[in-house]
């Protein structure tokens, strides 16, 4: 991750590579853009905004990272943005009516089940979340990674018996880095952006929960040429590899 | 009779002030009105999520009152009349509360209470028991950050009154406890009642800490601002509605004890 995120700040005018093509993608100031972006994203947008703002000298890209049906409230209630990138197609769907054009799906993003370090409750697969003396946090079905859980769930045939519902991806990752579950249900780039203190386990119903990731520039963006610049830079080749170095799948 | 008038009355000054500060803080609870669907009112309010949310916010944000009040008038009491090195520190320690995000107090909470907290993973370790995620962490989470309101308001009361009541009692022989129940607290009480009401509006409100050290689970530690933030992920009128009750409930029951208790001033 990192890697790539020098490979491309490193485009930003860097008189030593004058036979990249990069180089030459290094354009005038784009302005500020504020992106909306669900709270998954934060990790690998946070490198791609930095890498924008050495492409285009002068742009600031701020971003406001939370869960993406929060951000579709917000989205709704006219608040100032550019870009919104949404962890489902169904929050997305929610803005129809404030988005330019159709929605592109960029990634998607698949369930892992995060335990703390040393996974002191031996949990193994999706069957130990129906354990009732273990410590469970899930997100709450109202959210998307909820709804992808109830999906997997579904698929396994297994009733979980969670102890909290989480309003969003990152506040149960939280119960699992803070110890105080002994195994929850959230994305594969959560548990990676965790590090060492959590530790993902695969399971084979993940396949049946895949969540698209839609970006698309709002219509009451005050920089529509600067959203579209970043909508650019995030489904470019540069932008799939910061995106898949922090876990995700390409569409 | 025109000057007394003149030095009575209310600062002509001060009036649109006081005006703006009403359209301020009334103005948000307008708007909330005008947005209410009443015509899904009744359906939003009679799921059962709401129901429970309802009932355990109220008995939660009660029973927070009651800790607090039997913690905190002790306190209170310690910090108005005690006399030890230290007390200015003390006062700005168990304030921290008032002044932490609410999130961190949960954070903080479980570095304390939780399985993996200093005093909770050997409570766990020995009788297998921990705090997080039960009714009571409700509980806990909404006095940690509820019982500074009361603490203040009670150390105030406890210093605006007049000590002289109880060296009075005691001079007529009666126990420092007696004096305590009979004669201070009373005294105290309009301070008492005002820091109990500030605290339970506190609790019932109580978002960060709660969801943070307690979670989130219908029935068992949903309350209803958790259950309204979650309503607004998905269905927005439904959160405006949920919202409107906490709203008609805390109005509810802070006139009534007004009604009852502070209007009466010695």
């Amino acid at each position: 991750m990192l890697g790539a995120a020098l490979a491309l700040t490193g485009c930003g005018g860097s008189s030593s590579s004058p036979t990249t093509a990069s180089s030459a993608t290094t354009k005038a100031s784009m302005g500020s853009i504020t992106v909306l972006a669900a709270s998954s994203l934060s990790g690998a947008f946070t490198t791609l905004g930095k890498a924008f703002e050495a492409q285009h000298p002068g742009s600031t890209v701020t971003f406001s990272f939370a869960a993406s049906s929060e951000l579709a409230t917000q989205v709704s209630q006219g608040a100032p943005a550019d870009v919104f990138a949404s962890a489902s197609p169904a929050t997305m769907t929610q803005v129809k009516a404030e988005v330019v054009g159709s929605p592109v799906t960029f990634v998607r993003n698949t369930l892992q089940i995060a335990v703390p370090a040393g996974n002191p409750a031996k949990v193994t697969g999706l069957a130990d979340f129906a354990r009732p003396q273990l410590k469970i946090a899930l997100c709450a079905a109202e959210v998307p990674c909820g709804a992808a859980a109830a999906n997997a769930f579904a698929a396994a045939k297994i009733t979980p018996k969670p102890d909290t519902l989480e309003p969003d991806a990152k506040a149960t990752l939280a119960k699992v880095v803070l110890g105080e579950v002994d195994a929850a249900l959230v994305y594969r780039t959560d548990v990676l952006s965790a590090g060492s203190k959590v530790i993902g386990i695969d399971f084979p119903e993940a396949a049946q929960a895949i969540n698209d990731y839609p970006i698309a520039v709002l219509t009451n963006a005050k920089n529509p040429s600067g959203a579209a610049a970043f909508v650019a830079l995030v489904t470019s080749a540069a932008g799939a590899k910061v995106l898949s170095a922090a876990g995700f799948t390409l569409p | 009779m025109t000057a007394r008038r003149r030095t009575t009355g209310v600062p002509g000054v001060l009036v649109p002030f006081a005006v703006l500060a009403v359209l301020f803080l009334a103005l948000p609870v307008v708007g909330l009105l005008a947005r209410t669907p009443w015509s899904t009112l009744a359906e939003v309010l009679s799921r059962d999520e709401s129901r429970q949310a309802l009932r355990l916010s109220l008995v939660c944000a009660t029973l927070a009152t009651g800790l607090s009040v039997l913690l905190g008038v002790p306190l209170a009491w310690l910090l108005a009349r005690g006399d030890f090195p230290g007390r200015g520190l003390l006062r700005a320690v168990v304030t921290v509360p008032l002044v932490l995000p609410p999130v961190v107090g949960g954070v903080a909470l479980f570095a304390a209470l939780g399985r993996t907290g200093l005093v909770g993973r050997p409570i766990d370790r020995w009788f297998g028991v921990s705090l997080p995620f039960t009714t009571a962490a409700v509980v806990v989470a909404e006095a940690f950050v509820a019982m500074p309101f009361l603490v203040l308001a009670v150390e105030g009361a406890l210093r605006a009154a007049d000590r002289r009541y109880d060296d009075a009692a005691a001079t007529l022989g009666a126990s420092r406890w007696y004096t305590f129940r009979r004669v201070t607290l009373p005294l105290v009480s309009p301070g008492l009642i005002a820091g109990a009401v500030l605290c339970w509006a506190r609790a019932l409100g109580e978002f960060g800490a709660t969801i943070t050290f307690a979670g989130s689970f219908p029935g068992t530690t949903q309350t209803m601002p958790l259950r309204v933030y979650l309503a607004l992920q998905q269905d927005p009128a439904a959160a405006v509605a949920l919202s409107l009750v906490l709203l008609v409930v805390s109005l509810v029951v802070l006139a009534a004890l007004r009604d009852r208790w502070l209007t009466v001033t010695p």
